[in-house]
């Protein structure tokens, strides 16, 4: 429906009844068709805004525990031994696009998780909206939107704390405030698609943040160049968005080398992912809604 | 066609004459199968704008299944379904526009106040926050949630919660109201309470449609209702048709004590029209009880208690179906 054709019918219904009236279905239908995904993501987002320090927290405080006990204090070590590996770069200026991405990526685990359990299994949240006009889809679409809020803040507060360490990011800096997003989302979605075939909670979540989310973390050239690593176990990171975003987040923010191709891929891999965990999510999502 | 009958003669706003009667719901031969379980099993029925509509029957039934397929959430395995000359498959968004759905479990969110959770609601239909407000200070004053608009959920009742759920149903001026299981686990108070705010808006015009299996709400809010067993129709009519159909003016129910109340059925025959021998007691289905209970007391039997009362769905349920509603 045209907005004009929308306005119209509005502008009928209104007419007709001067007190407090509700516009008509069709005009509901046809926004709902329309805006349905940020609909729903209004009301994660006033969820969220209930648990906002957290999200503070999660922004400043970890990230900051991070950069000091790794960037300040390790780093004096690792200076000393082996400058050099880090391409010319202090040991913070190397880790802090690492932990940017990480921190992402550990919200994705809790965002796209115990959340999606709640509103299929606990509290049944996504059975109100999927009453109303809203489609399965966009109420997945929604919860993705509000946590894609929720990345671009904490992203950028990170941003805000690492500049006042004194590992001022260059030019492009800001960059990596998206490109931690999209990792977030890479790694988030199809974890979501997984959390949404969940019907029983026997400890699942805990066991992705134990055995998926922790290997990668450590084994993404987080802490140190990934070819340091033997090749056993150097796949881990060819795997992970952590890695990949990682490295994008280097050669935004201090200019770290790679091949041009290299880059692509990264780019690719990420947004590979994520539209995979899309489409995954929006399948699973009208599946279980629907039984 | 019968249900056609009923309606013109029965729905409170049916107009003389039976063309004009606009049919709100229409289903024809609506069927769902989960695997081999046939959940609904090819009824048929139709609603006129402004009825109130019940399914009433035994958990289990089909009722649950039938509301999701009429809320255009759930698909069916074949027959025809329309709601407001829309299909639900087709039209989902505009069709659930048009609804406003109060669910068997509640679904409210419990980390938003009482009042936002209105708002929030509001919002899925587009509705602008220049009509929410005023209209959410109106529906809490309607569920008698005025002073708890500031609370969270969690603190709420039963009771204050489904009547939250009614309320925030009812955010889309819905002129049908999906109502499945709408008391249950209530306590009596918090049920008339209920009961009466669903007389209200019955009294504005909007069409309800609800499944319970509460005889007595049945009887209290519906106008009309299908009694519904293993997916089927077993019935149809207004709640004094079909007591008047399946059932006697008055009932005599007697126990004798569990031991022997199989074994008495013997005694007792003859009198009234019909025996129902159950664990706990016997009924017997007469015009006049208490001249039954004359003369079963002529007969020389003494039972432990005995009770005349008027003949309910639940006879109509018994009589249709050889069990009782409730477990």
């Amino acid at each position: 429906m045209t907005k004009k054709a929308e306005l119209a019918i509005q502008a009928a219904t209104t007419a007709a009844a001067p007190v407090l009236r509700a516009h008509s279905p069709e005009v509901s239908a046809a926004r709902a068709r329309r805006w349905g995904a940020f609909f729903y993501a209004e009301q994660v987002l006033r969820v969220m805004k209930g648990y906002g320090w957290t999200i503070v927290m999660y922004g400043v405080g970890q990230p900051v525990a991070y950069l000091f006990a790794m960037g300040v204090g390790l780093a004096t070590l690792v200076q000393a031994n082996g400058a050099g590996v880090f391409g010319g770069v202090s040991y913070l200026t190397f880790i802090a696009p690492a932990l940017l991405i990480s921190s992402a990526v550990m919200t994705a685990a809790n965002e796209f998780t115990f959340p999606v359990m709640d509103g299929f299994k606990w509290r049944r949240v996504y059975y109100g909206p999927h009453a109303s006009p809203l489609t399965p889809e966009q109420i997945a679409g929604g919860q993705i939107i509000a946590v894609t809020v929720r990345f671009l803040l904490q992203s950028a507060i990170y941003c805000a704390v690492v500049a006042l360490f004194g590992a001022s990011p260059g030019a492009w800096g800001w960059v990596s405030i998206l490109i931690a997003t999209l990792a977030g989302l890479s790694f988030g979605l199809p974890l979501m698609a997984y959390a949404a075939t969940i019907k029983e909670d026997r400890g699942q979540f805990a066991m992705v943040m134990r055995f998926i989310v922790m290997p990668l973390f450590l084994f993404s050239g987080t802490f140190f160049p990934l070819d340091t690593l033997p090749l056993g176990v150097r796949w881990i990171g060819w795997i992970s968005p952590i890695w990949h975003g990682t490295e994008l987040g280097r050669v935004v923010s201090y200019g770290y080398e790679e091949e041009p191709w290299l880059t692509i891929v990264h780019l690719v891999f990420l947004l590979g992912l994520a539209a995979v965990g899309w489409v995954l999510t929006k399948r699973q999502f009208a599946k279980r809604m629907a039984s | 066609m019968r249900v056609s009958e009923l309606a013109s003669k029965e729905s409170p706003v049916s107009s003389p004459s039976d063309a004009a009667l606009q049919y709100v719901i229409t289903a024809e031969n609506l069927t769902k199968r989960y695997g081999d379980v046939t959940a609904v099993d090819g009824i048929s029925f139709r609603v006129p704008a402004g009825e109130a509509f019940g399914l009433l029957g035994p958990n289990g039934a089909g009722k649950s299944t039938t509301m999701k397929m009429i809320g255009g959430v759930s698909q069916r395995t074949s027959g025809s379904l329309s709601i407001m000359g829309l299909d639900p498959e087709q039209h989902g968004p505009e069709v659930r526009a048009h609804l406003g759905v109060v669910p068997q479990q509640d679904n409210l969110d419990e980390e938003l106040k009482v009042r936002d959770n209105l708002l929030v609601y509001g919002r899925y239909f587009g509705l602008p926050m220049s009509y929410l407000k005023p209209k959410a200070d109106e529906l809490l004053e309607f569920a008698q949630l005025t002073d708890k608009a500031k609370s969270k959920v969690d603190a709420l009742s039963g009771g204050m919660k489904r009547r939250l759920t009614i309320a925030r149903s009812l955010i889309n001026e819905p002129r049908i109201l999906l109502l499945d299981e709408p008391t249950t686990g209530l306590d009596p108070q918090a049920r008339h309470i209920l009961w009466d705010r669903l007389f209200r808006l019955k009294e504005q015009g909007v069409t309800l449609i609800l499944t319970t299996h509460y005889m007595d709400e049945a009887e209290q809010l519906c106008d009309r209702l299908i009694v519904v067993d293993k997916g089927k129709i077993m019935a149809e009519g207004s709640p004094a048709s079909l007591i008047r159909e399946y059932s006697t003016r008055e009932v005599l129910e007697l126990r004798f004590g569990s031991e022997r109340n199989a074994s008495v059925g013997a005694e007792l025959d003859g009198i009234g029209e019909r025996l129902e021998t159950l664990p706990d007691r016997v009924l017997i289905y007469a015009h006049d009880g208490e001249a039954a209970l004359e003369q079963v007391t002529a007969r020389g039997l003494r039972p432990v208690t005995s009770l005349v009362r008027r003949s309910s769905l639940e006879d109509v349920f018994l009589r249709l179906t050889g069990r009782s509603l409730v477990d």
